[in-house]
């Protein structure tokens, strides 16, 4: 028992002194656990979110922004690749994740059950979907776990690219015809408070929150972050000429930020309950795919198997 | 038939091949059978892609009028259209995506190879940049071949059904007509016999290690160079150009 308490007491100490935790440094349980729920939701979140994305590649206007969205989608699913694989130095397997993600036991971020219904969705997916993304991920390389953080550094730098390009969508919209322009406005009115709402609960309210901040996997709070993402794309708004939906929005002179109006954490709650518009089609998306790939990641274990055999008998 | 029409007409060919089985892949995305081949089919929808950029721009200019890729990418009718039928083809399962690839890349890596010596510098040098592509896409068409052949029973039956769909789409890689001899004359374009063999070459090595039976060749589809084509690219022409015809003039 004495162990076990001197063995936390050295681990916060690490924690404490700025030292990355590797896989196989002792850590607490509920450390570990922590970290498989958050970095493989992360990495289905990677995953799921392609689908919103790609249901733009076969209507993309031209050819350039075609190539620009594959590109970016493709990253995204590396980056899925990477966290999986970060996940998978806790101890728990990319098929077992998975498998958690399909039955609906392991949640992804709730922002991809939000559908995608125009092209201007491509430019708000990326001004603010992977805006809000960043300023989570940006705090994440310096989280207290070493794989975590590495994957997080090479993750940044892609998702500060695909920010930059869904904005230059978003502003070649807002100063195109007048279809385009309120096509870009009506994607800022739709995506803007799912946007808000993925930094997750307020701080009062957030169930992981303190155990994750004395543990440096979370750094900054959800408030703090949310801030930041609002000050930051307020401006960015108005420098394309849309405007934020949000009567409250207000320059806080004294703050020295954005005042924004409430979050609907009744629409939040309801979504990550199951009942966001797109649920129940992502996670049928993600179960065919599964179903209609069996048999093929059968037959490349069969087929590996069969030339190991032949290897062994040669 | 004049040269520079030939090559106008070569150029769009190539474009709309390498373009509509990028469109087809692209398909794919976010639906794999696994995390890996959804990356490695993205990267082909990618490559395919530039490569059919280079053959519409330089179309444009060759044709003189002033038309961009995009006019010419979403402003063209079905009808208009001049890819082999072969790229046009539903993604089926993904014994039938692997199957189509392969025999595309089978015919597409001899043919880049051979387009290297072009008298046309613009096309020597597309196929510079694209062999090194096409290489790896055949690389991992003929592995994903061998692993369905020699896989299950299950994942065999599939490779060998998918064979036997697309085959009669292959005719189409080695016809000739008045464009090509035209170019063929000029030296733009290389002869054909030499790039079948490479393809009968491929094919039969691969096939062979992958335990699937070559199908006969019976019938030869055809019709996809005069834009007649299977009623599949029609559908898939109403997506990809909807924005554009929607929005005449916009810019994206
Ligand atoms: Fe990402
Ligand atoms: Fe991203």
């Amino acid at each position: 028992m004495s162990d076990v308490k001197n063995l936390e007491e050295r681990f916060q100490e690490r924690i404490d002194d700025e030292q990355k935790i590797e896989p196989r440094d002792w850590m607490p349980d509920k450390y570990r656990q922590n970290l498989i729920r958050q970095i493989s939701q992360h990495a289905h979140s990677e995953v799921v979110g392609m689908l919103p994305e790609g249901n733009w590649i076969s209507r993309a206007p031209s050819l350039r922004r075609k190539a620009i969205l594959l590109a970016k989608i493709q990253d995204e699913a590396g980056h899925g690749l990477y966290l999986y694989s970060a996940a998978e130095t806790l101890g728990v397997g990319r098929d077992q994740l998975i498998d958690q993600l399909l039955t609906g036991k392991a949640k992804y971020s709730s922002i991809f059950n939000y559908p995608s219904l125009s092209w201007a969705d491509i430019g708000a997916i990326g001004w603010l979907v992977d805006g809000a993304a960043i300023m989570n991920q940006v705090m994440l390389t310096r989280t207290s776990y070493g794989p975590y953080a590495r994957a997080m550094v090479r993750i940044c730098k892609e998702e500060s690219f695909h920010q930059r390009q869904g904005y230059e969508i978003m502003s070649v919209l807002a100063s195109g015809t007048e279809e385009q322009k309120a096509m870009a406005q009506d994607a800022l009115d739709r995506w803007w408070w799912p946007s808000l709402m993925m930094f997750g609960p307020n701080d009062a309210d957030s169930a992981h929150s303190a155990e994750s901040m004395k543990w440096k996997i979370k750094r900054e709070s959800n408030d703090e972050l949310r801030q930041r993402f609002v000050d930051r794309t307020v401006q960015q708004a108005e420098t394309i000429g849309l405007t934020v939906p949000d009567p409250d929005l207000k320059w806080n002179e004294e703050r020295g930020h954005y005042d924004f109006g409430p979050i609907d954490w009744d629409e939040f709650w309801n979504v990550v309950k199951g009942n966001g518009p797109c649920n129940r089609d992502r996670m049928k998306a993600r179960r065919e795919a599964h179903e209609n790939g069996r048999w093929v990641r059968e037959a490349a274990a069969a087929h590996a198997a069969k030339k190991a055999a032949r290897k062994t008998a040669a | 038939m004049e040269l520079n029409e030939a090559l106008f007409q070569f150029c769009l060919r190539r474009g709309d091949d390498t373009h509509v089985l990028s469109h087809r892949l692209g398909e794919w995305c976010g639906h794999g059978p696994v995390l890996e081949e959804d990356m490695a089919l993205t990267n082909r929808a990618l490559d395919l892609l530039g490569q059919a950029r280079n053959y519409l721009q330089y179309a444009g200019q060759v044709e003189g009028k002033g038309r961009s890729e995009d006019d010419l990418a979403y402003l063209r009718n079905e009808r208009g259209y001049v890819n082999c039928k072969l790229v046009e083809q539903p993604n089926g399962d993904y014994a039938h995506t692997i199957a189509k690839c392969f025999l595309f890349d089978a015919w597409h890596l001899p043919f880049l190879k051979a387009q290297l010596d072009s008298k046309d510098e613009q096309l020597a040098a597309i196929a510079g940049k694209a062999v090194k592509e096409a290489t790896y896409h055949l690389r991992h068409s003929s592995e994903w071949m061998v692993r369905f052949g020699d896989g299950t029973e299950e994942s065999h039956q599939r490779a060998q059904q998918a064979l036997h769909d697309l085959w009669t789409f292959t005719g189409e890689l080695f016809e000739t007509d008045e464009v090509y001899t035209t170019l063929q004359q000029a030296g733009i374009v290389p002869d054909l016999g030499p790039i079948k063999e490479a393809f009968d070459r491929t094919v039969n090595e691969v096939l062979a290690e992958a335990t699937l039976k070559r199908p006969e060749d019976e019938f030869m589809a055809s019709g996809g160079r005069k834009g007649q084509h299977t009623e599949h690219l029609g559908h898939m022409l109403g997506e990809m150009q909807f924005l554009q015809r929607a929005h005449p003039g916009a810019q994206w």
